[in-house]
Order: C-alpha cells, then structure tokens, then sequence
C-alpha cells in the first residue's frame, strides 16, 4: 500500500531565495500529520506544491502512489476528488451561500439529483456542528470559527481520504480552538481520514497529531512527537522548549 | 454490482459489493431504489463485500434503511450495522427532529409580492438612493472645505498620482479617439456637404462639433469607463478586506485620505484630458480636410477661426470638471457601498460605470439647453 502523501526531493527557489533544499516527507495511511515552520520556512509553500499550485523546480510529490508533479490538468482532476482542504481564511466562494459552498465541489464531481445533493450537502454541514441557521448564511456574514467549520465542510464534500488543513485554530479564541481540535480527532476516527495540518498552535499538537514534521533550513525533520521535541536543531529546540511550550512538555512527559 | 438482492420466504436479502463513495452515489441510489421491499417482512443486509464505505455511500444506504422501515418490514444487518450509520445518525438526529421548521421558510419571510410591490419597493429604493447619494456629496464637500485650512490635508502627493493615473496614462486613448472622431465627422459631413458645394463647412462642422461637444465628452466617456471602473473597484475591495474600517478604527477619515484625492485628481485631470483631445481632434479634421477635400492648411486655419467664437473652447472645457466630478461621485460612492462579497463588487463597479455615463450624457444635455437659452 502507497503511502499517503510522499514528498521526494522537493526543491523551491524563488530568484536567488531559496525555500526548499530538497525535502522529503512521509505520511503514512490514517495519520495525523502536523507540519511545523517558523514564519518564512515554506509551509505554504509545500502546501501549494503539494496541491499542484505550483510546480516545484525539483523533486516528485506522490498523493496515493501518483506522482501530480508530471500531471496535466485533466490528469489531477481525479487526484483531486480524493482530497479536501481547508484553507487558513476558510476561501469560501463569497457570492454563494454555505450551502451552495458545500454543493459546488459535488455539482461539479457528481451528478446527482437535486435533494441528495441537499442532503448530503447538510449531513456535511451538520458533521462539522455547524446549525441549521447558518446554512444559508453568506460568508460575510458568519463568525470567524464558523468560517473554518464551512471550510471543512466544504473539504468534506467529496469523501476525501485525505484532508489538508492549513492552521485551522489560526485566529480562534482557545475555547473554539480546542473545540475544533476535538472536531479532527472526531472526523479522524469516525471517517478513518489521513490528516495533514499545518499549524503553529501547540495545544492543537499536542492534543491531535501522531507525527509531527518541522521545516527547518529548506528540509523537514519529521518524527513522531514524543521523539521529535528532543531533536537538537535549535529552532526545534526553541519551538518545542520556549517559555510558551514548557507547561505542555511537562504535561506529555508526564503522561 | 453494488448490490444483489434474493429473495425468501421470509424476504428479502441483500449483498452489498464494491466501493460505496460519492463517486458511486448515482448508481448506488438507482440500484437501491430499485429494490421492491413492499411485501418483504424481513430485510437482511450483509456489509462484508463492500471494500470502503464513505459518508455518502452510507447515506444512501440511511436512506433505505429508513424506506424499508417505513414500509414495515423489519431491517438486520449479518454482521452489525456499520460504523457510518451510527456517525450518521448521531449528526442528523437533531435536524430530523427539527424538519417541521424548514430553514427555507426563514429566508422567505413575510415580504409581500406582485408587481405594484416591486415596483413600490423600486421607487422607494431610487429614492433612498439618490437621498443618500447627495449625502454623499455633502460629505465630500464638507470634508473638502475642512481641508481647505491646511494644504497637507488636502493630500496634494496622492492628488498628483491620481492626476497621473487617471490623466498622464490615459493621454493615448484619449488623443487616438479623438482623432478617430473627427475623421468621422469630416467624412461624414464632406459626402453630405460637397452635393451643395459647400465643402468649406465641414471646417466648421469638425471645429465647433469637437471643441464644445464631442471632445469634452468622449474623453469623458473614456474616463469614466477607465477610472470610474477603478476607483470602484479599489474601494471596493478596500472595503472588502476592511482597510476603511482600519483607516477610521485608525481615526483617519477615509473621505479625506481616499475619496477628494480621487474627486481631485480628476477634476484636475479631465479638462487637461479634454484640451489634449480638442488638439487632436483639429488636427484630424485639418488632415483630412487637407487629403479629402484639398483644402490647404492656411485656408482650413482661418476657416476654424472664422467658424468658432471665442467662448466655443471655453463652453466645452467648461464642463470637463463638472463632469469629472459625476464620475469620482459615481466612482467612489458606489466603492464605499460594496459589502461582503465579490458579487456584490461586480455589481457595483457595474453601476458606477453605467451612471457615470449616465449623469455625464444628462449633464450635458442639460447644460447644451442652458447655454442655448444664454445665447452662448
């Protein structure tokens, strides 16, 4: 069985700048995958790469054994459906309603009759804990958490094995952002989802990721998380180690 | 085959296959609809040949459960049922018993309807419009005479790189329609003109036509297209990403930091526009009148200074800021207004460009009966 996602030798340069020094990355099957960088390292980078935004200068990105950097277009489109994303300001489609954003990956994958796409629209929306009310509400007019709840939905739509998210607790308030946390750990178990999920935050973590991969000087040491804090590349160090991450090392180590 | 059905005394028992995910869905629920559970007592489901059932494909298979059950016959499952159904209905379970109030009802509400009500609610609408649209320009005005008092509030280097972005850039448009517009005059009026021997009046046709008319208000017509688009556009989505709302939480009035640069930049931009164009539109008709009619240059100059009083070039220039103005207003006011999505942006850009076209085609019907009236 492929793994996952399997980043090989990735290298990203812009001009002189470069972002990526060959980068390897590995998630396995059923894995919540945390990737971890200081401001600049290239995770959006990657993540662009990754979803075949961009074409790296360098290097293979397999999704489930296929290798989307050689693809053309109409040959992503089926790697496509099989994985959703989240992304960090939630880009839900402005003009369309929450319902009509949840609808919109489906009309266009599958055809199906107007009231399971209603339905099945609504079952995405009910799983994330999102209320009937804001259904048909537009963007503009919902809250921060219930953008990156739509937004999951939205990554959702088509059954993805494979979900990305890009700091999903970015901007929400420590209640909502745990609140989310356990809306992964719930999905994770009750859809059996690969999940890789950038993010900063390390509450979120701790409490939800199995591997943990740190971009550090254009390549990514990645381990699982009770080994990865010993890692002694001083930013590692520094993230994992700081004033802001004491209380929680004690509280892993002392599980 | 997603699903084989046999049939017992007892009734019915079905073996399901495959893959059971969105992409499957159509056939899924065509098959299973297809199954008759009307007289079976007893439905028996077997999951263990299905390799992967998604969210979706356990929908479907919610839904028959829930068919089958409705129609009375008691629903089993070999080896339990899955996992997926359990999730489902532990999400849906709220929203099914909440069904009685459909959300669509919400979003209908008591709004009355009909024609006479739409076009009640449009009148209503165009006044509350235009109401608030002089508002707009009372603002504007107030906040132009409170910066009079100090020259750095009145944002002279931001009026200059409007001045350049709405003027300087749009000199080769400009100078090239209005070529093109004498072209047609001249040609026009020749063919019409020469059947009467009257050749000389074409001179007077391209001179008076260009510089009190066409010239002011094509180059008007191009800027409103060109930076009434865009100063809509940039507010717009200012608004959008909540710069203004930054620039006022800031305590800086966004009237004064972007909209009377904007109105300013083009009231001083337009009549420049407009003298270029008046250039250029001569200069068409002296060609052709030198090419099509053989008219020699000395001739056509004398002509254009018989034909034109001395108020003609000021009579159109005179209007340039007046229409410039209109443009800015249209421009910016409709930028202001742009809330929430991108839809809404289109739209609006839409609007300013088409009543600023507007209110400059008015303006200028209107000032061509006052100046008829003042014997100008």
């Amino acid at each position: 069985m492929y793994p996952a996602l399997e980043v090989h030798g990735l290298v990203n340069r812009f001009g002189s700048q470069l972002v990526h020094d060959g980068l390897d990355m590995e998630v396995r099957e059923g894995e919540v995958f945390g990737i971890v960088g200081g401001s600049g390292s290239g995770k959006s980078v990657l993540l662009r790469s990754i979803l075949g935004l961009q074409r790296p200068q360098a290097g293979t990105v397999r999704i489930a054994g296929a290798d989307i950097t050689h693809m053309s277009a109409a040959q992503l489109r089926p790697v496509k459906a099989r994985y959703g994303v989240a992304f960090q300001q939630g880009a839900l489609y402005s003009g369309l309603t929450v319902l009509q954003n949840v609808q919109l990956p489906m009309i266009e994958y599958l055809e199906l009759p107007a009231t399971a796409l209603d339905e099945l629209a609504l079952l995405k929306i009910r799983l994330v804990g999102l209320s009937a009310e804001a259904v048909h509400k537009f963007p503009a007019e919902l809250s921060g958490g219930m953008v990156k709840r739509a937004a999951l939905a939205r990554a959702l739509a088509l059954d993805p094995g494979l979900l990305f998210l890009d700091e999903p607790t970015s901007g929400l308030d420590p209640v909502s952002a745990a609140a989310f946390d356990e809306l992964v750990l719930y999905l994770h178990g009750h859809l059996k989802l690969t999940i890789i999920m950038i993010t900063h935050d390390l509450d979120s973590i701790f409490r939800t990721c199995n591997r943990v991969g740190v971009i550090v000087d254009g390549r990514m040491e990645s381990d699982t998380l009770e080994r990865i804090v010993e890692h002694p590349h001083p930013w590692i160090q520094a993230y994992f180690h700081g004033a802001r991450a004491r209380a929680r090392l004690g509280a892993v180590h002392g599980a | 085959m997603a699903v084989e059905v046999r049939r017992s005394a007892q009734g019915l028992t079905l073996e399901l296959t495959g893959e059971w995910g969105a992409q499957q869905l159509t056939a899924l629920e065509a098959q299973l609809a297809a199954v008759d559970v009307g007289a079976a007592q007893q439905v028996q489901i077997a999951t263990s040949g299905v390799t992967r059932l998604e969210l979706s494909g356990a929908w479907v298979l919610r839904e028959f459960v829930r068919r089958a059950r409705a129609a009375g016959a008691v629903v089993s499952f070999n080896d339990g049922p899955p996992d997926q159904l359990g999730l489902l209905d532990e999400t849906l379970k709220e929203a099914e018993e909440s069904t009685a109030a459909p959300p669509a009802a919400a979003a209908a509400g008591p709004e009355a309807t009909g024609t006479l009500a739409s076009l009640g609610r449009r009148a209503v609408n165009a006044a509350r419009d235009l109401i608030e649209g002089l508002a707009f320009l009372g603002r504007v005005s107030l906040t132009f005479l409170a910066s009079l008092t100090q020259l750095k509030r009145l944002r002279p280097i931001s009026v200059a790189r409007h001045v350049y972005d709405t003027g300087m850039t749009a000199m080769p448009i400009v100078a090239l329609i209005a070529f093109l517009i004498s072209v047609i005059i001249a040609y026009m009026s020749a063919q019409q003109l020469r059947g009467l021997g009257a050749d000389i009046y074409v001179v007077d046709l391209v001179a008076i036509g260009v510089l009190r008319e066409l010239g002011v208000l094509l180059t008007s017509i191009i800027v409103a297209g060109r930076s009434g688009s865009s100063f809509a556009a940039e507010l717009g989505s200012m608004q959008l990403n909540e710069e203004v709302d930054a620039l006022i939480a800031t305590g800086v009035d966004p009237f004064e930091v972007l909209v009377l640069p904007r109105v300013l930049g083009l009231v001083i931009a337009l009549p420049l526009l407009t003298i270029v164009a008046d250039l250029i539109g001569l200069t068409g008709g002296a060609l052709l009148c030198r090419y099509l009619l053989d008219m020699p240059l000395t001739q056509y100059v004398n002509r254009v200074t018989e034909a034109i009083s001395p108020s003609t070039f000021w009579v159109g220039l005179f209007k340039a800021p007046v229409f410039a103005m209109l443009i800015a207003l249209a421009g910016c006011y409709r930028g202001m207004q742009v809330r929430g999505s991108a839809r809404e942006l289109g739209r609006l850009v839409t609007v300013a460009v088409v009543q600023a076209i507007f209110l400059v085609i008015l303006a200028d019907a209107l000032f061509a009966v006052l100046f008829m009236k003042m014997n100008i």
